[in-house]
């Protein structure tokens, strides 16, 4: 589904990962990091808590509890993805198929991270995520990401409405390039440049 | 109205404004290592993208080395592999690598000062979160992922949001042991790990101008670790001083200008910081992390708090899960628990100043039977200064392991890693649970703690003298 004709940016089952401060060390251990490609990371995601020492699935793991299999949308709580800037974070929680997480707080480096990977990332007051657990807690959810007019929605036509900075939502509205808008600036680039030798020649 | 610091830095970096609130900014260093650029160059080669800059860019292999033998294949397959990878994507680009036959290679954080490369003023990105370490100069120094390591290469620039500010003041004198390193633990335990999302951290006061820079490192160094976007710290006397006659400090020719462009680098005093915090520094105790995230963190002679000392119910139940994961019951002594290892390196603490003070402890004495004791010093340069001033011998006499440079058991990468049920006395920054190797239990302290540490076979108080 192409998010720019569609106003619903993600919708389907939420998995509730009820931690503070899950941090990317976790979200993928560094034993995984020494891959050179971008791809093979699903399996990793979580993997010291998914999977007991001997290999086999944690029973006691949310992420491998059968009610959310196939999530897509992952709901935690505050600072979450703080650490290191590894962006195989949010390329192992992309492929094992989230595309948008929510929680009280992200790390900053984190944010960008997923930003620029097209996943979108929702910042609600901790009242809010209290009140999406005790949702979670009632039985699965299914709910619908409207990004276009900044809503969660829970059927019955109850919503929650999110911030979101709207430089950001244009992005991943538009699916723009990142480094392709940024070229667009290269005449400014070069004039920076010149300046710069003269100004502060030691700077190269 | 007056600038801070990080206004003034970001204003001179602005190219263009992409839209409302996001700013294209110059980037003036490029640090890269091999873990976070592969993806990177690939992006390139898949778009057809030269580097636009190959001269600002600097490249150092450290994550993934082995620190028993300086050979590429030695930490295993993939590590060689990704090791090749950096070497054959710096070849093809002309970036300047520092490989592991160069004398200087070691770990980003450690060698971007050294070599003169970090320099006030100057906005320098790093596919690594702990690129905050050289804010110390004065510099806007932040962490970058892969996505933005690729459009660095291919740009120079990188978008960016204006953050809010955040002045930590540290007044008065550290009593005698106390380090930088419970410095920041101690801010860190006040502020907590998401205390600073959003700011830059901006350190200042009379505890600051006097740390040398090895310290003032160690404080920007972990400011990521509240989650500050950077650690700033004005230049002055001492930044320049440490500067002049570096590899890629400014030439001679060009060094007054330099000097006095830096000397402009400050925050106006009727500048206005969105959050101000003030600490007494003489009431900093040596700091002990006790749980998995730095913000669980104590003085030495305090007891292991309780759940319900915390008044929110998420550190409560953070507080339960850590006592579990790391085998602690509240009430604890810290002085009453036995380690198993000590690490001394990591960029947080690897410098000449951090191995000296360690050293200072451990002359004459022996490492406890049935410690693994490791130093891992942060470069080359770092290693061969402290084995001319004798430093090595010392620590090889009371039994450490003596490691070439890099970033080793900080996050056990490479084949240096704390056994499931271990209990590490670590100089690094991060005390996740199985950041040092599924199980592992760190500790986080200051060199001097952990050398300590390694003499008496468990953590002691080394403000009280009668420790040994
Ligand atoms: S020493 Fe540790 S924290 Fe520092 S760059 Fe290396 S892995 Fe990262």
């Amino acid at each position: 589904m192409n998010p720019s004709i569609h106003p619903v940016f993600a919708s389907g089952l939420v998995c509730p990962l009820d931690k503070n401060n899950v941090d990317t060390d976790q979200i993928i251990p560094k034993q995984f990091l020494t891959s050179v490609s971008r791809d093979g990371f699903a399996e990793a995601l979580f993997y010291d808590w998914r999977y007991l020492a001997d290999g086999s699935p944690n029973p006691d793991f949310v992420l491998n509890f059968p009610q959310y299999q196939g999530a897509n949308i992952l709901l935690s709580r505050a600072n979450f993805g703080c650490g290191s800037s590894r962006e195989h974070a949010p390329w192992a929680l992309q492929q094992y198929g989230f595309q948008v997480i929510i929680a009280e707080s992200f790390a900053d480096i984190f944010y960008n991270n997923c930003a620029n990977n097209g996943m979108l990332l929702i910042a609600l007051s901790k009242g809010n995520i209290d009140s999406l657990f005790t949702r979670c807690s009632e039985g699965p959810q299914q709910w619908q990401i409207d990004l276009k007019n900044q809503e969660i929605r829970f059927g019955n036509n109850a919503a929650l409405g999110f911030d979101i900075d709207p430089d950001i939502k244009q992005r991943l509205l538009s699916g723009l390039d990142f480094i392709g808008s940024s070229e667009q600036f290269a005449p400014q680039i070069s004039d920076f440049e010149q300046s710069r030798k003269t100004s502060q020649p030691w700077l190269g | 109205m007056g600038q801070t610091l990080y206004q003034k830095i970001y204003q001179s970096h602005v190219v263009g404004q992409l839209n409302a609130s996001t700013d294209l900014l110059y980037v003036d260093r490029h640090l890269i290592h091999e873990v976070t650029s592969p993806q990177a160059f690939a992006g390139l080669k898949q778009a057809g993208r030269p580097v636009r800059r190959p001269d600002l860019t600097f490249a150092t292999m450290d994550h993934n080395v082995s620190t028993q033998r300086r050979s590429m294949d030695a930490a295993g397959e993939t590590s060689r592999k990704q090791l090749e990878a950096l070497a054959e994507n710096c070849d093809e680009h002309r970036i300047p690598l520092l490989d592991l036959t160069h004398p200087d290679q070691g770990i980003v954080h450690v060698i971007g000062p050294e070599l003169g490369l970090t320099q006030p003023g100057m906005i320098i990105v790093c596919g690594d979160s702990h690129t905050s370490t050289h804010g110390a100069f004065g510099a806007l120094a932040f962490g970058i992922g892969t996505s933005e390591v690729e459009h660095v290469l291919a740009t120079q620039t990188l978008p960016q949001q204006r953050a809010k500010t955040l002045k930590i003041e540290i007044n008065g004198s550290l009593s005698a042991h106390v380090t930088p390193k419970d410095v920041i633990l101690a801010v860190i335990g006040k502020l907590g790990t998401a205390g600073g999302n959003g700011y830059v951290a901006e350190f200042s006061g009379s505890a600051i101008r006097a740390m040398s820079m090895e310290g003032r490192m160690t404080l920007c160094n972990m400011s990521i670790e509240m989650g500050a976007k950077a650690g700033l710290i004005a230049p002055d006397d001492t930044t320049i001083a440490y500067l002049q006659g570096k590899e890629h400090a400014p030439k001679a020719e060009h060094w007054e200008a330099a000097v006095s462009y830096w000397q402009s680098l400050y925050s106006d005093d009727d500048a206005v910081f969105d959050q101000v915090v003030t600490l007494d520094a003489s009431q900093i105790k040596p700091q002990v992390s006790w749980g998995t995230s730095p913000e669980q963190v104590i003085a030495v002679d305090q007891p292991i708090p309780s759940a319900e000392s915390f008044s929110e119910s998420s550190k409560q139940d953070a507080a339960r899960r850590a006592y579990e994961y790391m085998g602690l019951e509240p009430g604890q002594r810290l002085t009453d628990l036995a380690v198993d290892v000590v690490f001394i390196g990591s960029c947080t603490n690897s410098r000449i100043e951090d191995l000296r003070a360690a050293a200072s402890l451990v002359k004459d004495k022996k490492v406890a039977a049935g410690v693994r004791a490791l130093i891992v010093p942060g470069s080359g340069q770092v290693k061969r200064q402290a084995e001319s001033e004798g430093l090595a011998t010392i620590f090889k006499d009371a039994g450490f392991e003596w490691r070439e440079p890099g970033c080793s058991m900080c996050l056990g990468m490479n084949d240096d890693r704390v056994e499931a049920g271990q209990r590490c006395a670590s100089t690094s920054n991060r005390n996740f649970e199985g950041r040092q190797g599924r199980g592992s239990r760190t500790h986080l302290v200051s060199p001097t703690m952990a050398a300590a540490a390694a003499i008496a076979g468990r953590f002691v108080d080394i403000t009280t003298g009668d420790w040994a």
